[in-house]
């Protein structure tokens, strides 16, 4: 109990006197997953609104694959990362492992599905004859994509959440290809690891809570938009 | 190709699944009328209403848009582009009716003042502009069908196809709605090809109708004709066995009115104003057959009749009237034989005046 206690005062001190250290690992958290959701969220919604719109043999199986993928577990993702962009691996040109591009990589892997599979449940949850109604007002193909697209912003602000949830608070695939570099590669799961296991339990409570405020801060935001667009 | 036409269509086959979904030979939309698609479900009215919106493509068979043929993707664009479907859900963006009823316009890329001006009036035309900027997701049912119905017109179609588009309203804000549709629709002489299964719906706004069964259209004219005149079993029994007569209201008092069909008056009850359009309305069981000439009785039309056709349906028999406008009346099989009735004999046809269903047709 004294530990949390602890923990919660150590943290209000390091969020109040603005350390530069821990200032810079939330920041880059914030940058890495922030970019990762970006990147899923123009892959995901644009592929799961495909595979939603179109009828093609084996659709069943892809949609089974991409809700597989919503549960596609970090340290999976963060090995088969490693392994493309080992030194020599098929990537291993780019030189990017142990670096925040690489960390934005294997994040993305992870959120892309989470977005996909609910973007493409949104958009399939749209009333049928939609798509007709729309067309049969002049839109062209493109026009009507948008404005489903649009018509699901709901459920698509909640995979935003969804996947940004994912990666902020994912730690294995981080570790595994950012190397938790001080001052570089380090973010707020892999310095709680770090401190942890260290035994500085006040620091990574520390830690903790700032990564759970941050990621409450993201959906309050994400939330107000959500329900500002829904009166009721 | 005649002009008075539309849409024409030919020798149009749509399968589905092995299934024949449409079987057409031939079919128009005339120019500037309204036409109704009646056939119970699965008909293929939907289906054919997608197919002149230009939102499927035929399969086998031509079609024609104004005497032009429709081949290519982008003729059916063309197509798409002049015509809107109501369909019967209202099917709304969650955004405000103004954006709701602008969203043709914006696919047309129009100016915005252009679309300010052209939703207000498609506001203005179906009284709804006091609602511009609500949210289209807490309108009342009768409200989101009047946004739909505006959005509809806000694009100026040469077509307007409403998909059983009043089936789910509650029946005074259907009737309202209805009214004004039919006010709109004589007004901007949009054609229109509404598919329905409702009478009185199809009475009140269609001038033709065309009767579909199993894909295919098993008869086609005019209202009254359609109605009065079913050319085979399957119609008879789908319009319904009323007569419907074409009539004017000549004058009326405290609720009740003289109505002249065909030179002859029929008295009925309800406060039409004198001048309007009607149609009489009137199941053949309330029609009563005898040969009184004398006496007093309660029923207000009375009327010196010759039997033009005796045809016997299970229990009854079926009597066409002649009493100087076409009558039909079910009598049993004893009281046919009491009066000795006969085809070409004469009989005395009445009926009560609150026994006609009176219903408003075109101004």
């Amino acid at each position: 109990m004294e530990l949390i206690v602890q923990g919660i005062i150590k943290a209000f001190e390091l969020i109040i006197s603005f350390d530069p250290e821990v200032l810079g690992i939330t920041w880059l958290s914030l940058k890495i997953s922030g970019t990762a959701t970006l990147i899923s969220l123009f892959i995901g919604v644009s592929i799961g609104t495909a595979v939603a719109l179109t009828n093609f043999y084996g659709k069943r199986l892809v949609i089974s694959l991409i809700n597989t993928g919503m549960g596609l577990p970090p340290v999976v993702v963060g090995l088969f990362v490693t392994i493309l962009i080992w030194r020599n691996g098929p990537l291993g040109f780019l030189e990017i492992l142990y670096t925040p591009s690489a960390m934005i990589i294997a994040q993305a892997i992870i959120a892309t599905p989470i977005v996909m599979g609910i973007s493409l449940a949104a958009i399939q949850n749209l009333p049928p004859n939609l798509r007709l109604q729309i067309l049969s007002l002049g839109a062209s193909r493109l026009q009507m994509v948008w404005v489903l697209i649009k018509e699901a912003r709901l459920p698509l602000l909640a995979a935003v959440m969804a996947g940004f949830g994912g990666v902020i608070s994912e730690v294995g695939a981080s570790i595994m290809v950012g190397g938790n570099i001080k001052g570089y590669s380090r973010v707020l799961t892999t310095a709680t690891v770090m401190e942890t296991g260290k035994g500085n339990f006040d620091i990574a409570i520390a830690l903790g809570i700032i990564l759970l405020l941050l990621a409450f801060l993201v959906n309050l935001i994400l939330t107000q938009i959500q329900q500002r667009q829904h009166p009721r | 190709m005649n002009s008075k036409n539309l849409i024409k269509i030919e020798n149009i086959i749509l399968q589905r699944g092995g299934a024949t979904v449409l079987d057409i030979p031939e079919f128009q939309v005339p120019h500037g009328r309204i036409l109704a698609l009646i056939g119970p479900n699965g008909a293929g009215k939907s289906t054919l209403l997608l197919m002149l919106a230009g939102l499927l493509k035929p399969w086998q068979g031509k079609m024609y848009f104004q005497g032009e043929h429709i081949e290519s993707r982008a003729d059916l664009a063309m197509l798409r582009r002049n015509a809107a479907v109501v369909f019967q859900e209202p099917l709304l963006l969650n955004s405000s009716v103004y954006e709701n009823v602008a969203l043709g316009l914006k696919f047309r890329r129009l100016k915005n003042g252009e679309i300010r001006k052209s939703v207000q009036s498609a506001l203005d035309y179906f009284g709804i502009s006091q609602l511009a900027k609500r949210s289209a997701k807490t309108l009342s049912g009768g409200e989101a069908k009047r946004v739909s119905l505006a959005r509809a017109f806000a694009i100026k179609p040469q077509i307007i196809l409403l998909d059983e588009a009043f089936n789910s309203l509650d029946p005074p804000s259907r009737e309202t709605i209805i009214d004004d549709l039919k006010e709109i629709l004589e007004e901007t002489k949009i054609t229109a090809v509404l598919a329905s299964h409702d009478r009185e719906e199809t009475l009140r706004l269609a001038q033709d109708v065309s009767v579909m069964n199993a894909g295919k259209i098993v008869q086609s004219g005019t209202t009254v004709e359609i109605f009065n005149q079913p050319d085979s079993e399957f119609v008879a029994n789908f319009v319904g066995t009323e007569s419907i007569l074409e009539g004017i209201v000549n004058s009326t008092t405290d609720g009740h009115m003289v109505i002249a069909v065909n030179g002859k008056s029929i008295e009925a009850v309800g406060d039409y104003s004198v001048g309007q359009k009607v149609y009489c309305c009137l199941r053949p069981e309330n029609v009563t057959v005898s040969n009184y000439t004398r006496g007093k009785i309660s029923a207000r039309n009375i009327y010196e009749a010759k039997v033009s056709k005796i045809i016997r349906q299970g229990f009854f028999y079926k009597l066409t009237l002649d009493c100087g406008f076409p009558l039909v009346a079910y009598i049993t099989i004893p009281s046919c034989e009491d009066l000795g009735i006969a085809k070409g004999g004469a009989v005395i046809a009445s009926f009560k005046a609150t026994a006609v269903h009176v219903i408003r047709r075109e101004k």
